[in-house]
């Protein structure tokens, strides 16, 4: 497959809203079920092991029409919520035989209940993450919140799954996971080469794709883009931050790359990378899955940092490991963890001279000239003013 | 059929209070004697915390919903409670420039008010609402029940203030009721982190006997605090269960749950109720005597701040009494049993946090407004979507839904904001209510003549 091929290919399945990819997986095998899942984190693994897919939901983005969503959500409550009832409402998601709602905002948490009274028929799980990060207390509850899903799951396939299923499946996303490193390596030190409007595209397809086969892509991906040379520019080297959610529409990232920024980091679908390393595929699956989320995972607004001195940590790694030269904030509208979250990393930026700067979005939002002279001040502060 | 305030999803008008209207000399205002020592307590415990460093008394700050007042008594703490601090400063006018400051110093237009507040009472100088200033805390309990934005406001006051933080994580009903894992995790955290954490700070020993004492005091006053807000039963009420309760839920959902003092206010305000009962009265407003009583409301949400009172008149004008209220339960719901248990005292504890009403998820919290509506024999439903709160406000138009659909009764919805001046439309939400009243008063007359 060419770049483009693969590109295309992408885009293909970040537009169909109708999650065309996953009837056709459905179809393909009698009584394939599906399990979607909303932004952060939800342990995919289990899905993967019962032999089901795992599909991420984030909205419905910039092409959808959200009318019956609206119908529920005051005018101060982001976007996500109304468009992902609008996918539900107009039978977009019936393909899913469940939805998990991971805890991340009181907008989320209140969806999942919606859900219920919305969906009867259909499988609903909250998924309630821990916020103490003590093996014996935060891992010992989310262990039991990994088995009450596992047994779940079990039941909607009509099997067990089994401890050495689970560890197969924590093998393939080891794998995954290793491959969205990489890809995320290649474009820190080549971000001409890897733009990010592709980046995520090929990331997006992981919400729909089995995993096995997101990572050939991925590879296939990486592949391609080195073998095509393209111009390097004098951009600015960005991460971008607070896009843990609601989605910012594709224009919005190319708007950014094209007002002059290389964005070398960022968080948009955290769940592909959330587990920093590799989980061991030979112990207890539950258990390590639980060690590898309290210690070993990315931070974002909706985790407690224990301490004060944790806050702001992860943000300046990034930084610092991908050679950034400043932040992008860029937050959706009316999202709590993310605005709340954004003026204590702020001051830590000023405080370690990161220049920065901010502002908000809808995945819907339409007009990118602001956007666009907003991030090309910034590239040019960086390049014209900046102590290096 | 339902009135909805933004079926398009439009943002509500904004209005700064009018300054320009003359003003007539105001009335004296008429309280319950329940009321007016509710206002001698929390005044007295602004006073205590301004002279807690004198007093040599460690400071503790923690959150209404799943507030864990009993325990921290344990360890001697003077108790702040940032969200009650918030509301004070709204209701005395002093909110609003709270969060522009707050704005000012970067933080965005679109989140909590109650946490902006808050943030510009410290950067103004931590004037109390009282006018007393206000102590550092020296330990923030964030008791993560039902909102996450909790979570978020206590690392902002210890990014500026550096203070301890202790995080009680309690997890959420999400299908509906209390497991024992959920219970085990959260009992383990109060053994484990926050009564070791509390000890530390404060220098002071546990004494589990010292908390079961206050559980006793704190269950005898749940039990008078349900009678009072069940009182809203009768016809006609002798209470408001939404403007009035605020008073009433002021002591137990805030400094006083299991002081002596606590226990005195609720049976005052119980055997007053009970003569209200006796005379034959409705509630007390603040112009007196509420004459007639012709509608009886179910209310959802947080009421306004800033304009309490103008709202309230908007009710007892029109004759409108709200027999029960979900924002009444919202630092926890005792009228379907629970008491808080001095025999399984942390295990009670853990059950107070998981019960919490914004902990509840939506087919909970439909079911138990559904219920009022039946046993308060209500006419309607009325929403006051918060813009500050998604924790109440996010999916609410789908409760209305629901509601009229299993009780056949009117809803209606109108939005305003918790401390926020700029958010309190009076004339919107004026006209809306009285349409609604004509709409509940058509209905009646409808049914009638069948």
């Amino acid at each position: 497959m060419t770049l483009k091929d693969i590109v295309d290919r992408c885009e293909a399945l970040f537009e169909d809203t109708r999650f065309g990819a996953v009837r056709d997986w459905k179809a393909a095998a009698p009584g394939r079920k599906a399990i979607g899942y909303m932004p952060i984190y939800v342990p995919r693994e289990l899905i993967h092991a019962a032999g089901m897919l795992p599909v991420g939901i984030f909205g419905g983005g910039d092409q959808l029409e959200v009318i019956q969503g609206d119908a529920y959500y005051q005018s101060y409550i982001c976007r996500i919520p109304r468009s992902t009832l609008e996918l539900g409402l107009t039978g977009r998601l019936d393909c899913l035989d469940g939805l998990l709602f991971p805890s991340i905002c009181d907008v989320i948490r209140n969806l999942s209940g919606m859900w219920q009274v919305l969906f009867k028929d259909k499988y609903v799980k909250y998924l309630d993450l821990p916020q103490n990060y003590d093996d014996a207390t935060g891992g010992s509850f989310y262990v039991r919140e990994m088995q009450a899903l596992r047994e779940d799951l079990a039941r909607l396939a009509g099997r067990e799954i089994s401890d050495a299923a689970l560890n197969a499946s924590i093998a393939v996303y080891n794998e995954n996971r290793k491959a969205i490193r990489e890809l995320y390596a290649y474009r820190a030190q080549k971000p001409w080469q890897a733009p990010t409007s592709e980046v995520y595209l090929v990331l997006r397809a992981g919400c729909v794709l089995p995993p096995e086969e997101h990572t050939r892509l991925v590879r296939a991906y990486l592949a391609a883009a080195d073998a095509q040379q393209r111009p390097r520019r004098d951009n600015a080297r960005v991460v971008l931050t607070g896009s843990f959610c609601e989605q910012p529409p594709l224009g919005l990232i190319k708007s950014i790359e094209i007002a002059g920024c290389y964005v070398v980091d960022d968080d948009f679908q955290l769940i592909q990378s959330w587990l920093l390393d590799e989980v061991p595929a030979d112990g207890d699956p539950l258990q390590e899955l639980s060690k590898a989320f309290l210690h070993r995972s990315a931070s974002t607004a909706s985790k407690y940092d224990e301490k004060k001195a944790d806050k702001g940590q992860f943000l300046l790694r990034q930084v610092k490991t991908r050679g950034a030269e400043g932040v992008i904030f860029a937050a959706p509208s009316f999202c709590d963890p993310a605005l709340l979250e954004r003026p204590m990393l702020q001051e830590i930026l000023a405080r370690h001279g990161i220049p920065y700067t901010a502002f908000k979005y809808a995945e819907n939002t339409g007009q990118m000239a602001p956007i666009r002279e907003q991030a090309g001040t910034f590239a040019d502060s960086i390049k014209l003013w900046s102590a290096a | 059929m339902s009135m909805s305030a933004n079926p398009s999803g439009t943002t509500p008008v904004r209005m700064m209070p009018s300054s320009a209207a003359p003003k007539k000399p105001a009335a004296p205002v008429q309280k319950e004697d329940a009321m007016w020592l509710q206002k001698e307590l929390v005044n007295g415990n602004y006073t205590e915390l301004a002279n807690a460093r004198q007093l040599g008394k460690k400071v503790s700050a923690t959150f209404v919903p799943g507030n864990l007042n009993e325990l921290l008594m344990c360890f001697d703490f003077a108790r702040s409670l940032p969200e009650t601090n918030a509301l004070q400063n709204g209701m005395r006018k002093k909110s609003g420039k709270m969060i522009m400051d707050a704005e000012r110093d970067g933080h965005s237009e679109d989140v909590c008010t109650y946490v902006k507040a808050d943030l510009g009472m410290m950067l103004q100088g931590q004037v109390g609402p009282t006018g007393e200033a206000l102590p550092t805390p020296d330990v923030l309990l964030l008791s993560y029940t039902g909102c996450f934005t909790f979570m978020k406001w206590f690392e902002l006051v210890r990014q500026k203030y550096d203070c301890e933080t202790v995080m009680l994580h309690v997890p959420y009903q999400g299908e509906g009721h209390v497991t024992q894992s959920m219970r085990d995790y959260v009992v383990k955290q109060l053994k484990e982190n926050v009564i070791p954490t509390l000890e530390r700070v404060s220098g002071v020993r546990f004494d589990i006997d010292r908390l079961r004492q206050y559980m006793r005091e704190s269950a005898k006053a749940e039990e008078d605090l349900v009678w009072t807000l069940q009182s809203a039963k009768r016809k006609p009420s002798p209470i408001d269960g939404y403007f009035g309760a605020v008073y009433y839920i002021g002591p137990i959902f805030t400094a006083f749950r299991g002081t002596p003092e606590a226990t005195k206010f609720y049976a005052t305000l119980r055997a007053e109720i009970e003569q209200r009962i006796r005379d034959g009265k409705g509630p007390i407003t603040p112009e007196g005597e509420m004459p007639e009583e012709k509608y009886r409301l179910v209310v959802e949400g947080p009421p306004n701040w800033t304009s309490f009172r103008e709202f309230w008149k908007m009710f007892y004008d029109e004759g409108a009494v709200v027999v029960a209220s979900t924002y009444s339960k919202v630092g926890g719901v005792y009228d379907f049993g629970f008491r808080h248990d001095p025999d399984h005292p942390l295990e009670s504890l853990a059950e107070y946090c998981l019960g919490c009403y914004t902990n509840l998820n939506f087919p909970q919290r439909i079911d138990m407004i559904c219920k009022y509506m039946d046993e308060y024999q209500a006419d309607g439903l009325l929403i006051n979507s918060i813009k500050s709160c998604n924790s109440f406000s996010a999916g609410q138009l789908l409760i209305l839904r629901e509601v009229e659909k299993r009780t056949g009764k009117p809803a209606a919805f109108i939005e305003s904001d918790l401390v926020d001046p700029r958010y309190f439309s009076a004339a919107n939400i004026k006209n809306r209510l009285e349409s609604y009243f004509q709409m509940i008063k058509q209905k009646r007359t409808a049914a009638g003549a069948h």
